[in-house]
């Protein structure tokens, strides 16, 4: 981990320890910080599988639905300890992906794309159709909170806990980003043929990725189906899978730190957008379409080259 | 079981429209487009507007619908595809989705979230026909697919712009060095996939309706039965689509209803992952094109 | 008497129709320099190809120390001890030239991603020593000072040179070289001349693919050469020069540097 993804580091925490604090308790900017973080622990593990193996997943949301509804159906009908039901979502979307990106990362290009497109919308249809498990389109309520030896994790408790694990992802993913893997998967991406040569297997490496950043987003899952007590399938649709994708497409996929951003922006962003909910399917197109057009490494990168670029005006 | 059938031609057909609009494009360009499924909505919510807002008469109100979606589909091509062209290939499939969601975005704003219905284009009565009792609408449907189809096959093999297009796809280079200009093709390669959609959307919206979102989905089948009958088939695409859409019928009424959706995409899925050339395409052919 | 590292044996590959490789055996014996030349078209790279398991043969097999290569992975291959560069330079985008090098371990390291993600011990000092081993190797070829810099920001010249490092840091046993000389001036050239003597010395094979006669000939121990897929000559150096099927094979191609 270099010295500044350190610094970075610290900071966001602290805003985040002070926050809670600074805003009175307010449940509402809670409630964003608690998502902001979700969405960025499920948009790290997007953001390795594509911007360093060089992967594309349009349905990402459905490893998150597995992980919310492992969480939900195991401790409302089944009683089972959340932090069981937890580790049992992890391995279900692990091994789900497994079999899954086995013959999709084989694919190329649009092929694979339709291909896991195609796989969140029959995840979605079964959440749907699981309605004595899942209950359905009116989705599962009352799920318990997660808690330890007694104590609810609820409010700013459940903030400090999700940060705190969005922030163990992080120092993984850099950790591993810097790393034989990393190197390997960037390699894989950059020119599979001379990766091979090198003696990358490219099939598993693509593989790995692809299986872990589906347990991130099963821990995200999980933690998000703790957190709102009641879960339904339409937030686990094509549409959040296609905002996963614009968070790490918007953030930037140069490094680690880009579906951080992403996320950030579009967690926060919609807030904004409250009253003009008409709009919102719009704004998103119209936001993909402009950072694609106009930024398509990204806001950061975006921001970087702009930043560098005033720098080098500066000392002529 | 008769009336499986019919119900799975029509929407066969709408499938097959919307593979040949993928063939299309992904023929002249090499790209997948993945704003297909919002042509068709757009085709059938325009058409609405003008029948029913607008009270113009339907004849005309179609070929209004048809101009309109051609010309968005034409409008897309120009300023969101073709400055990305040489971009990365994420960034390519990303475009199209971008251009889906803005689509979706305006439909939304436009025309709310609720379906909306097209009076049949004929006599409403239902006809008794082989045991089953049919809307007339699904004659229309069918017969116009097959107009439609007979029309692209005459276009690509006897007009000098249609064979114009298949040389474009074949070898771009070539084809630039004989005079036909590549990125005209591209052009009215999308805008006639976009017509091939907007004719799928009115005809069926009298049958099932049309809301904002029914792109995605119709998307992915069109494309599944792009794909089974093998990327870049004409012929493929329309049987295969016909294909797509009696399984699903079947399925939904011996099966279940509430799967049948996933019939198509599991077709989709198995088609990819065993055979991605395709019932009809060859293995070799496949993996010379681009993608 | 040195043994046979690479054995080829009724080597064909066709492409549909075409036939690119047609009935070649090949013996290249441990601590050779061995080129196969010929004209353009000749098969030399898909024979490259072949041997590293990115194409696989119609008919024939491959023997590397004994082992059968036929139907392995080219990953696989290239952990048996088989390395190489390519005629067009693949290096690895958006990483230093030193990152390049590493990639050259990773068949000899073996951290995975729990490992690496948590950075236990032994995983660290794997690190370090594929690091310590890269720059070796790229000071060896003569790049120790832009370890750092882009690997494709360096001139087309030091990008050949550096994918030999990269090659090199997977401690293979053969090595082949796909033209590393085309687009080398005549001092870079002598200079490819003297580092694959001293690739050799250090008990590495070596196969070349070349156009530059004057490498080759200065170079090697053996000359094959191959005309439309087919062997026509092999020998040492002097005796290939003379061989009259191989000036007329190159007739209507320049023999030097086509």
């Amino acid at each position: 981990m270099k010295r500044k993804d350190f610094h970075a580091l610290w900071i966001i925490a602290a805003v985040i320890g002070i926050f809670p604090w600074a805003a009175g308790g307010n449940q509402y900017f809670i409630s964003l910080l608690v998502f902001l973080a979700l969405n960025a622990i499920t948009a790290l593990g997007l953001s390795l599988l594509m911007g360093y193996a060089g992967q594309i997943s349009l349905g990402h949301a459905a490893f998150l639905g597995i992980g919310a509804y492992s969480s939900g159906v195991l401790t409302t009908q089944y009683a089972l300890h959340p932090l069981a039901a937890f580790v049992f979502g992890i391995f279900l979307s692990a091994g789900i992906a497994f079999l899954v990106g086995r013959p999709t990362l084989r694919l190329k290009g649009h092929y694979m794309a339709v291909a896991t497109l195609g796989f969140g919308e029959i995840v979605f249809i079964v959440f749907n159709e699981l309605s004595p498990f899942t209950g359905g389109p009116s989705g599962l309520s009352n799920i318990p909170p997660l808690s330890f030896w007694g104590f609810p994790l609820e409010g700013i408790s459940f903030l400090y806990l999700v940060w705190a694990v969005f922030f163990l992802l992080l120092i993984f993913s850099l950790n591993l980003v810097n790393s034989r893997v990393g190197r390997a998967l960037r390699a894989v991406h950059g020119s599979e043929l001379a990766a091979g040569a090198m003696g990358v297997d490219a099939s598993q490496a693509k593989l790995q990725v692809f299986v872990l950043s589906a347990v991130y987003a099963s821990i995200s899952g999980s933690l998000y189906a703790h957190f709102l007590a009641f879960i339904s399938p339409n937030a686990f649709g094509l549409m959040f899978s296609i905002l996963l994708l614009m968070m790490v497409v918007i953030g930037g996929t140069q490094t680690v730190w880009g579906g951080f951003l992403g996320a950030a922006i579009l967690t926060l962003l919609p807030e904004y957008l409250r009253g003009l909910e008409d709009f919102e399917v719009l704004a998103y197109g119209a936001i993909l379409l402009s950072v694609l057009l106009f930024m398509p490494q990204g806001v950061l990168e975006g921001v970087r080259r702009i930043a560098s670029g005033r720098k080098e005006r500066g000392a002529r | 079981m008769i009336q499986f059938l019919f119900t799975g031609f029509t929407l066969g057909s709408i499938y097959a429209l919307v593979a040949l609009g993928f063939t299309m494009i992904y023929n002249a360009t090499g790209i997948i487009n993945l704003a297909q499924g919002e042509f068709v909505m757009l085709g059938g919510l325009i058409m609405v507007f003008c029948t029913l807002i607008l009270k113009i008469p339907m004849v005309l109100g179609f070929v209004i619908t048809l101009a309109a979606v051609t010309l968005i589909g034409a409008i897309f091509q120009r300023l969101a595809i073709h400055p990305l062209k040489n971009a990365s290939l994420i960034t390519l499939i990303m475009v199209t989705l971008a251009g889906s969601i803005l689509f979706r975005g305006v439909a939304m704003f436009l025309w709310g979230k609720d379906p909306y219905m097209l009076p049949a284009f004929g006599s409403q009565k239902p006809i008794q026909l082989w045991g089953a009792t049919l809307q007339p609408q699904i004659l229309w449907v069918l017969g116009i697919t097959l107009g439609v189809v007979a029309g692209i096959t005459y276009f690509f093999k006897r007009t000098l712009f249609g064979k114009a297009m298949t040389a474009c796809a074949f070898n771009p280079l070539a084809a630039r060095l004989v005079g036909i200009s590549v990125g005209k093709m591209v052009f009215v390669s999308f805008g006639v996939s976009a017509a091939l959609g907007a004719i799928a959307g009115a005809i069926i919206t009298p049958i099932t309706l049309m809301e904002y979102d029914r792109g995605p989905l119709l998307a992915l089948k069109g494309f599944s039965a792009a794909v089974l009958g093998g990327l870049g088939s004409a012929p493929g695409s329309i049987a295969a689509g016909f294909l797509i859409g009696i399984l699903e019928s079947l399925g939904a009424g011996l099966i279940s209803s509430g799967y049948k959706d996933a019939i198509a995409l599991l077709v989709l899925l198995l088609v990819l992952w065993i055979k991605p050339s395709g019932l009809f395409g060859s293995k070799e052919e496949s993996e010379l094109k681009k993608f | 008497m040195k043994a046979d590292i690479l054995v080829i044996e009724g080597l064909e590959k066709s492409f549909g129709g075409l036939c690119a490789i047609g009935g070649l055996n090949l013996i290249v014996r441990e601590g050779q320099i061995k080129s196969v030349i010929g004209p353009n078209g000749a098969g030399k790279t898909t024979l490259f190809n072949l041997i590293t398991g990115i194409l696989p043969p119609t008919k024939g097999q491959f023997l590397f120390l004994g082992n059968r290569l036929n139907g392995l992975k080219s990953h696989e291959i290239a952990r048996l001890g088989i390395s190489r560069t390519f005629q067009n330079v693949e290096l690895f985008a958006h990483m230093t030239a030193l990152e390049n090098v590493m990639l050259g371990r990773h068949s000899r390291s073996s951290a995975g991603i729990v490992r690496a993600g948590f950075r236990f011990a032994g995983m660290q000092r794997e690190e370090r020593e594929s690091r310590d081993r890269a720059l070796d190797e790229l000071g060896f070829m003569g790049l120790a000072e832009k370890a750092e810099w882009d690997a494709l920001s360096l001139p087309l010249g030091e990008q050949k040179v550096l994918e030999i490092a990269r090659a090199l840091a997977t401690e293979p046993k053969l090595i082949l070289l796909d033209e590393p000389a085309a687009g080398l001036n005549p001092r870079e050239t002598a200079k490819l001349s003297e580092t694959i003597r001293q690739i050799r010395n250090r008990g590495i094979t070596v196969i070349l693919v070349e156009h530059d006669m004057s490498l080759v000939m200065d170079v090697s121990d053996e000359v094959a050469v191959l005309n439309y897929g087919r062997k026509i000559a092999e020998g040492p150096p002097r005796e290939i020069q003379r061989n009259r099927e191989v000036i007329a094979a190159y007739l209507g191609e320049e023999a030097n540097g086509a």
